[in-house]
């Protein structure tokens, strides 16, 4: 039967090899895939101030972005492609809570250049190259 | 109890059980904002609500793993810890930063990373606290007698989610980079040393209600973890499928995260047989409810819920969906929930001397939070398989899906109604113990 000290060198020895592993693989994700998926290049000082907007007020507590956050308000990876510049504009700068089926959304009441900000980091991270995802509607008519 | 100092674990415990029920008021908040009535939008919208209802329960879950290592660790190391003013001064701050850190969020000071809300600022508060949490106990441990698998596991598991705090407060201009980060901490430490920090308590709690020779249950203990850290470090490929790296993460990923269920298997074999190996019959049956509850929840939770949404060509169609948040409850109260609820539930009687062993409505509160909780879970599922399907099969718009199933939220107030009741018999049973005193000392011998 195994014994005490071969399940403690089990252990150390199987978290250290993937540890190793696991950083080797970080480090090719963020050095080769990174820049090229995300296209770098883009990452203008405006999309930086977007995406500041965008954590300041917290939108990921509704909304999910690469799948990620809330699920109370839609997925916005595709925003920019799905809606367009002005609707999505017109969504930032309202002054009452903008509720097109019932469900409110904060009235944040941005300025012109605020909302144009938050349109320039969607509209890149409309671009990021995700794996396919969102996945396209397979059963829609 | 055997040491004095062991009584500072009390106070965690009470701060844990307060910030449990303002979580669960913030649940309640937009449960109701999900079936429409988002009343509080203008005070609590549901950003903040959200915020609020996971920033607690890390909070309450940390302040309970706190406590618990305050109790375990002088009684392991025997020992008594070397300073229980700074403990006591460690558990005000660490109730301070939580409590600045709720009222921002609903003035609008946080930043938007789920689940890292907590603005960097105070982040910085957060180290101290927790440097200075980690410095007693470190010291205490290795100024006594013994150090013991046990703790050594627990603590090894504590240092660790220390460390992995810090990725998380990087800042990166590019989405991509800061999600990759950000699971990291997320990720990693459910996933990874939490599971160390369960896995030490529940050893203990094992060792004492059972009885079974301590040389075996910390046997299992080095498989436990180190099946979860082979799984599960490799596992965090898991949430780099669809966040803009590259294609080998669907693989590695998939097959990791595929094995990560096996440590919560091996988790609920191993309560479940030393159980049944024990001789000894210890008293306190509600300590040994929650000790196997926990073990056997999070596998269903964790375990096979996690599964159920983690290979690549299923979570291409649950990411992000309500599917997470099914399992997101299970996991999170079967797992971390309830080993802090079983700390509790054994270390009362032998911190207060008071033996209320298995009264009726310490078996109600673990019954009836349980099943509330169960319900929870069916009905988040219910409502993120119909989303799923609605939403990226059929391609409707996200809006008219959410009134298609706003129902399912009314059928989960109903099941939270369960829950909070349960819990409510919890704290009516924690406050019936009273507090903590000397002549509770050495009177019960384990
Ligand atoms: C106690 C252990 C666990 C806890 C507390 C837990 C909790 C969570 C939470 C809160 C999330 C949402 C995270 C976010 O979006 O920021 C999540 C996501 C996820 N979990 Fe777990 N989990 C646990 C174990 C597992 C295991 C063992 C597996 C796999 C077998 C798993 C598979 C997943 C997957 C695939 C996701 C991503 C869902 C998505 O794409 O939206 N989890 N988990
Ligand atoms: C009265 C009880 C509760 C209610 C009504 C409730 C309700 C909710 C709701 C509506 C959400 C937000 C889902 C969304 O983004 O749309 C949520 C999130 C969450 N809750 Fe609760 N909750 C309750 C108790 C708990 C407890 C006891 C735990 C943990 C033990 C918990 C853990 C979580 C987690 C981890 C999330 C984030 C899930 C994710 O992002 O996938 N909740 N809860
Ligand atoms: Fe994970």
């Amino acid at each position: 039967m195994l014994s005490k000290s071969q399940a403690k060198i089990f252990f150390l020895g199987g978290t250290l090899v993937t540890f190793a592993i696991f950083l080797g693989l970080s480090w090719n994700s963020l050095s080769n895939e990174v820049p090229k998926k995300t296209h770098e290049e883009n990452l203008s000082p405006q999309v930086i101030s977007g995406k500041h907007i965008w954590e300041k007020n917290n939108c990921m507590g509704c909304h999910t972005i690469m799948g990620e956050g809330a699920y109370y308000a839609p997925e916005l990876t595709k925003v920019y492609e799905r809606r367009g510049e002005s609707y999505i504009k017109a969504a930032l700068m309202s002054k009452t809570p903008w509720a097109p089926r019932g469900r409110k959304m904060v009235a944040y009441a941005m300025s012109e250049q605020e909302a144009n900000d938050v349109v320039a980091f969607l509209k890149w991270i409309g671009e990021v190259d995700l794996n396919g995802f969102p996945p396209k509607p397979d059963l829609k008519k | 109890m055997k040491y004095k100092s062991q009584k500072v674990a009390y106070w965690f415990f009470a701060l844990s059980i307060l910030l449990l029920s303002l979580q669960i008021i913030y649940g309640f908040i937009m449960a109701f904002a999900h079936m429409g009535y988002d009343v509080l939008h203008q005070i609590t919208p549901f950003n903040t609500a959200r915020a609020v209802h996971t920033n607690l329960l890390v909070v309450w879950l940390l302040s309970g793993f706190m406590g618990a290592a305050y109790y375990i660790i002088p009684e392991e190391s025997e020992n008594e810890l070397v300073s229980v003013k700074l403990a006591y001064l460690q558990l005000v701050t660490l109730a301070l930063v939580g409590v600045v850190a709720i009222i921002g969020y609903h003035f609008n000071y946080w930043e938007g990373r789920k689940f890292l809300e907590i603005p960097r600022p105070l982040d910085w508060l957060v180290v101290i606290n927790v440097l200075t949490f980690l410095g007693i106990i470190l010291v205490t441990l290795f100024k006594g007698k013994k150090q013991t698998t046990t703790s050594l596991v627990l603590t090894m598991g504590l240092v660790f989610a220390a460390l992995l705090y810090l990725p998380g407060m990087v800042w990166f201009d590019n989405q991509t980079m800061d999600s990759f980060f950000r699971w990291w901490v997320v990720h990693l430490w459910v996933e990874g040393v939490w599971e160390l920090i369960m896995g030490g308590i529940l050893a203990f709690l094992l060792i004492k209600i059972t009885g079974v020779d301590r040389e075996v249950i910390e046997k299992w203990l080095y498989v436990i973890v180190g099946l979860t850290f082979i799984s599960g470090i490799l596992g965090t490929g898991h949430h780099y499928y669809y966040i803009g790296v590259g294609k080998i993460w669907l693989i590695v990923g998939g097959i990791f995260s595929a094995l990560e269920p096996l440590a919560f298997l091996a988790m609920a074999l191993f309560a479940i047989s030393m159980y049944r190996k024990g001789e000894k019959k210890h008293p306190n049956k509600i300590a040994l409810s929650w000790t196997l509850g926990t073990a056997i929840v999070s596998f269903v939770g964790a375990g096979l819920l996690g599964m159920a949404h983690t290979l690549p060509g299923v979570n291409m169609y649950t990411h992000g969906t309500l599917v997470t948040a099914m399992h997101g409850h299970l996991a999170f109260w079967g797992a971390y929930g309830m080993i802090v609820l079983a700390f509790i539930s054994y270390s009362m009687p032998n911190l207060t001397g008071r033996k209320y062993y298995d009264s009726n409505a310490g078996l109600l509160a673990f019954w009836l939070s349980n099943i509330g909780m169960v319900g929870m879970t069916v009905a988040f599922g219910v409502a993120g398989v119909a989303q799923v399907y609605l939403e990226r099969k059929v391609g409707l718009d996200f809006g008219d899906v959410q009134k298609e199933i706003q129902v399912h939220f009314a059928v989960l107030a109903v099941c939270a109604t369960f829950f909070t009741t349960g819990i409510g018999f919890y704290i009516y049973e924690f406050i019936k113990y009273g507090t903590p005193n000397d002549e509770a000392l050495e009177k019960i011998a384990s």
